[in-house]
């Protein structure tokens, strides 16, 4: 059976208990991104403080969405990850989720990437799987999506659509 | 104390067609997959698996007459036109139709686009017959809300493109059309209905009488979406009172790239081409030209001979099989996996829940669980569905869904498979902790 390799005990609990859902305010940008093979959606918000340098930082992401399973609990474990980050942190974050989610179930990848991914790295198992690939992605592609707009704007943008297709 | 040998429930009329026979007609069907699981295809709704004999047809057109039809004098140019042409009456001559209203493209959707854009070229045709079905202002064309994606865009760009209105019917609670306003809906300003024939999603086999009558009334055309029909159930074009009927090769055991325009021959006459270029002329000048007559005024270009070809063959194998036959095999396929899902607790049937009107695509949700998570389970058991939206975006959101899984069947269908879907659902249930 080789369910329980993409199915990791990790992601079923991210997907059972979400961390962090909802939508929540103040809130910088907002975007909507669906992925249009199967319909998933999520709708995504940062908040930008700042951390003692002054610089800013994720104070939040907030976010609803449906899916499957892969996509729900990929933005739980994202959630985890990026509070409290710095845009560039989160964002380097999400390539080395990127870099996993290439990695085709290469083990080797999954390990070099444990520190930097945390719970995360348990989606190593979908990268063996290329049609479930854009499901772990969603989250992080709308995250970039919505820093992007948070750092270029000083007031709360209005929601925009957006697609990761 | 006897004892009784657990039969499998439901009911399990004897099929009418030899599953056995005809799998082992079809290569594919012996591969195993997801480490050495038996492939149990319940996915032919989006394309269907190709018998031995419409590969046998390709290829023997390739080692034997490989040619481009249509030009050329020499000998294999007279054959490969021969063979192709011959396709075109065989093809024809299924859905009861001339093989001068046979038009083909690569598959529905092309078929559906050319109608679109040669009824917005209409408009500036320069040959005033050319202009008899323009789309313009003040028009409208209608669609439903059960439409694949395939029958919706075309007519919504063509709206944009000719400022014409869209309007379409709408849905019942229990997946058929909602005719209640056709007669509104349908007026003197429509200038085409397009409706599907069976629902890809729903399963629905539409009142098409009803429809075509009111459209004859108000002076439009219809064109009926064949692509989930055409391969299931037998379909003549004399009896459907239709003006156009398109539907795909490879949904119906032929090859992918060929796909079917038929047209009544007095509305192709008066239509301008879609696609202009190589063997669809008259006459070329410098200056301006002239067109064939249909069907060769739609078909620019070498076109595809082989798949032809091999469609035909595929249209041989079905009537070998006798579309009555199809139909009735899937009708008693569509009633066991109706009756075996209404045993799961939590399984949703989205669609007609009956076998009235209603074809072999059985779409379903399973309570808790997301249908990519329900196909990921089936796939690790060898069985293929299709989850998603199914290109019929509207009728997911109509009964607030965000997906569903669909199973559907064809001529090597069995009730084995029907059993391993059951199991399967069962098991992503288990795995998934939602009983």
């Amino acid at each position: 059976m080789q369910l329980e390799s993409m199915y990791q005990e990790i992601i079923l609990d991210h997907y059972k208990n979400p961390h962090g859902r909802g939508l929540r305010e103040p809130f910088e940008a907002e975007v909507h991104h669906v992925n249009p093979t199967c319909g998933d959606e999520v709708t995504l918000r940062v908040h930008l403080g700042k951390d003692a340098a002054g610089d800013p930082v994720l104070s939040d992401v907030s976010y609803e969405g449906m899916g499957c399973s892969i996509s729900q609990a990929s933005v739980s474990a994202m959630y985890d990850l990026v509070i409290g980050k710095s845009v560039p942190q989160a964002l380097e974050t999400g390539d080395h989720f990127m870099t996993l989610m290439q990695a085709k179930g290469d083990p080797s990848v999954a390990e070099k990437l444990e520190d930097e991914l945390e719970d995360a790295v348990a989606f190593a198992g979908v990268s063996k799987y290329p049609a479930r690939i854009k499901c772990a992605l969603m989250s992080w592609m709308a995250l970039k999506d919505a820093s992007a707009r948070a750092l270029s704007s000083a007031h709360p943008a209005a929601p925009t659509g957006g697609s990761t297709a | 104390m006897t004892q009784t040998a657990s039969r499998p429930t439901g009911t399990r009329a004897p099929l009418p067609l030899d599953v056995e026979a005809i799998r082992a007609d079809f290569p594919i069907l012996s591969r195993t997959v997801r480490d050495g699981k038996r492939l149990v295809y319940l996915d032919s709704g989006a394309t269907s698996q190709k018998p031995r004999q419409v590969l046998d047809a390709e290829r023997w057109f390739y080692e034997n007459i490989n040619a481009a039809p249509h030009r050329g004098a020499h000998q294999l140019a007279e054959e490969a036109t021969g063979a192709y042409e011959a396709a075109r009456a065989t093809i024809g001559a299924f859905i009861g139709a001339p093989e001068n209203e046979i038009v083909f493209t690569r598959n529905s959707t092309e078929a559906i686009n050319l109608v679109a854009y040669a009824l917005s070229n209409a408009a500036t045709a320069k040959e005033p017959e050319f202009r008899t079905y323009a789309v313009g202002q003040g028009d409208e064309i209608v669609v439903t809300e059960m439409e694949h994606h395939a029958n919706l865009l075309p007519w919504q760009q063509l709206c944009e493109r000719t400022g014409a209105t869209l309007r379409w019917l709408g849905l019942t609670d229990d997946g058929r059309l909602d005719l209640s306003d056709l007669g509104t809906v349908v007026n003197e300003r429509t200038k085409l209905v397009a409706v599907t024939q069976q629902s890809n999603i729903l399963g629905t086999i539409n009142p098409l009488g009803d429809i075509v009558a009111r459209a004859r009334e108000v002076g439009a055309l219809v064109l009926v979406d064949g692509a989930q029909s055409v391969p299931h159930q037998p379909v003549d074009v004399t009896a459907l009172g239709a003006d156009f009927l398109v539907f795909s090769g490879h949904k119906m055991l032929g090859p992918t790239g060929v796909g079917v325009l038929w047209g009544r021959y007095d509305v192709l006459d008066k239509l301008p081409p879609f696609l202009t270029g190589g063997s669809m002329i008259e006459v070329v000048r410098m200056e301006a030209s002239t067109f064939a007559a249909p069907p060769q005024r739609f078909e620019a270009g070498v076109p595809m001979t082989a798949q032809v070809i091999g469609l035909a063959a595929g249209v041989e194998y079905l009537l070998r099989l006798g579309m009555d036959t199809v139909e009735e095999h899937e009708k008693a396929l569509t009633a066991y996996a109706l009756e075996k899902l209404a045993e799961i607790p939590g399984v949703t049937v989205i669609g007609p829940p009956d076998t009235v009107a209603r074809g072999g695509a059985v779409s379903f949700t399973v309570e808790g669980i997301h249908p990519h998570d329900v196909g990921q389970v089936l796939d690790d058991r060898g069985i293929a569905v299709r989850v998603g939206h199914h290109c019929a975006w509207p009728v997911v959101r109509r009964y607030g869904v965000p997906a569903t899984t669909r199973a559907t069947f064809y001529v090597h269908t069995g009730y084995d498979d029907i059993d391993a879907l059951a199991d399967g659902i069962r098991a992503a249930q288990k795995f998934f902790g939602t009983v």
